[in-house]
């Protein structure tokens, strides 16, 4: 940590904040966690719980916002308390997002628990670990001021990218298989899209935290999937008898 | 790689001219104790450059090397090279005076002439015998105000003391009177520090007009006055230049840890 203002009512508003993220950050980790073992334990109670939980997450980016406010208009916060506060305003936007697609996935759960289970769902959790670890690690990176390791996980979105691509294409499969798995592959495609979502809102956050740590941003291009599903989807040509 | 900021093409104009004032190994002694260490700077012509730094540590001092009023105390000895235009500042061949008309400067306290508020702007021009005639001291003293946005506020009251003015009024009365010798650089050392906010304002209104003429310098105690009014901020500390750059990086992502203590208010 830098050193402490003269003024130590600034530093206790900044610790604040900073506390606010790190419980969003929190919640929706142990949110995200919960989302997926309510799939992978068919636990639709633990997938309404989580649903619920939301809420909370919500209230602290309330609270991030009016303190992200407060702080701009009374400290006109420059350099890196300029840079932490201006972070701290996105990255609780961020984590906002992560933890409705923790949501969304809960809700898909408890439409799928319903269903008969295909064999797809067992790619699910491979999907998920990756995006909590993505989280946990960028959380990490923000409490430890780590533009390293917020790098790290930047470039790490790729993977993610690439399983959820293989994902796509193996549930494609099940469904051209046999009509009756459309409904739950269905389920499956848009909780495997909000897994990657998460893992976009990740590298967002990392960008941020290198932001607030070196006052640049990233420069150069994320790499990406080679395997983009939109070529998984591309119409096949078909060639004349 | 760095995303390199896309540079207009007057800025562009602007980075190739040669600086308007250098200092280069610029060194200040109050009797056996020094006050400046080694200053090296380039000043821009056509910019408002902020000297900030918390207090003695010698950017006023730096400051009034650039007019040699530096001179007028005893024990003061400036060593270096400091160069208006090229022009060594501290040649023998300089004549103090002229230097001074080339090189204004308003003071934290207004400081007008008991005089009218005519004659506080007339003064200059008539010794530096820049003016002749009774209508040309006229549209002197016109320009002049108008140029320090007080003209429609005193026009009708010229024979008035300038010392009859509100604190904002005559501090703009004292940049009228700086104007009047018709100067390429104006030192400012604190201009706004007896000055509420409204005045404050108006002066910040009119530097960023004066810039397109002049050149600036401004001592300034308000980081947010350094960061709202100039384009290249230099930071002191202990007597040493530690940071000089463009104030938006100076603010958002300075280079050295002093400076970024010191803005965001980590000591003092």
């Amino acid at each position: 940590m830098a050193p402490e203002h003269i003024v130590k009512s600034f530093d206790d508003e900044l610790r604040h904040l900073h506390l606010v993220i790190a419980r969003m950050g929190g919640l929706a980790e142990e949110q995200l966690a919960n989302a997926l073992s309510s799939i992978t334990e068919q636990d639709s109670s633990l997938a309404l719980r989580t649903i619920e939980a939301d809420a909370k997450v919500d209230d602290l980016e309330r609270e991030a916002d009016a303190q992200v406010i407060r702080l701009l208009a009374l400290r006109q916060p420059v350099a890196n308390d300029l840079r932490q506060i201006l972070a701290a305003l996105k990255i609780a936007a961020g984590i906002e997002r992560i933890a409705d697609y923790a949501k969304n996935v809960a809700k898909r759960a408890v439409s799928l628990n319903e269903l008969p289970a295909v064999q797809p769902v067992y790619s699910i959790p491979r999907i998920g670990r990756a995006a909590i670890a993505m989280l946990k690690d960028v959380l990490d990176a923000y409490n430890a001021n780590d533009a390293g390791k917020a790098m790290e996980v930047w470039n790490r979105d790729e993977t993610l990218d690439d399983l959820y691509t293989s994902l796509f294409r193996e549930v494609l499969t099940y469904m051209m298989e046999d009509a009756r798995n459309i409904t739950p592959c269905t389920h499956l495609l848009f909780i495997a899209k909000n897994l990657e979502r998460i893992g976009d809102h990740c590298t967002n956050i990392a960008e941020n935290v290198y932001f607030l740590v070196t006052g640049h941003q990233p420069g150069g291009e994320r790499p990406k999937g080679g395997k983009d599903v939109l070529n998984v989807v591309a119409p096949v040509k078909q060639t004349p008898h | 790689m760095d995303a390199v900021p896309p540079v207009s093409i007057a800025e562009s104009l602007v980075q190739a001219q040669l600086p308007k004032l250098t200092a280069r190994r610029c060194n200040v002694f109050y009797g056996a104790k020094q006050a400046l260490f080694d200053v090296d700077i380039d000043i821009l012509p056509n910019q408002i450059t902020a000297f900030i730094g918390p207090s003695g540590c010698g950017k006023s001092t730096f400051l009034r090397c650039f007019n040699r009023m530096n001179d007028t105390i005893d024990i003061c000895r400036v060593s270096g090279d400091l160069r208006l235009d090229g022009e060594d500042i501290y040649s023998r061949d300089i004549d103090v005076v002229q230097l001074r008309a080339r090189i204004g400067m308003v003071f934290q306290k207004p400081n007008p002439f008991p005089k009218s508020i005519a004659e506080n702007v007339a003064y200059g021009p008539k010794i530096h015998g820049l003016v002749s005639s009774k209508s040309e001291i006229e549209a002197i003293i016109q320009t002049s105000l108008e140029k320090a946005g007080l003209w429609n506020e005193v026009k009708d009251r010229l024979q008035e003391p300038g010392t009859g003015l509100s604190g904002g009024q005559q501090q703009r009365l004292c940049i009228a009177r700086a104007i009047a010798v018709s100067p390429e650089v104006i030192l400012m050392d604190e201009p706004c520090s007896a000055l509420d906010p409204i005045a404050t304002a108006k002066i910040e209104e009119l530097m960023d007009e004066l810039r397109q003429h002049y050149t600036l310098i401004i001592v300034t105690h308000s980081m947010q006055q350094a960061a709202r009014v100039s384009q290249k901020t230099a930071f002191f500390h202990l007597g040493k230049l530690i940071e000089y750059g463009d104030t938006e990086q100076i603010f958002t992502a300075p280079k050295d840890e002093k400076t970024q203590g010191y803005i965001t208010g980590r000591f003092g």
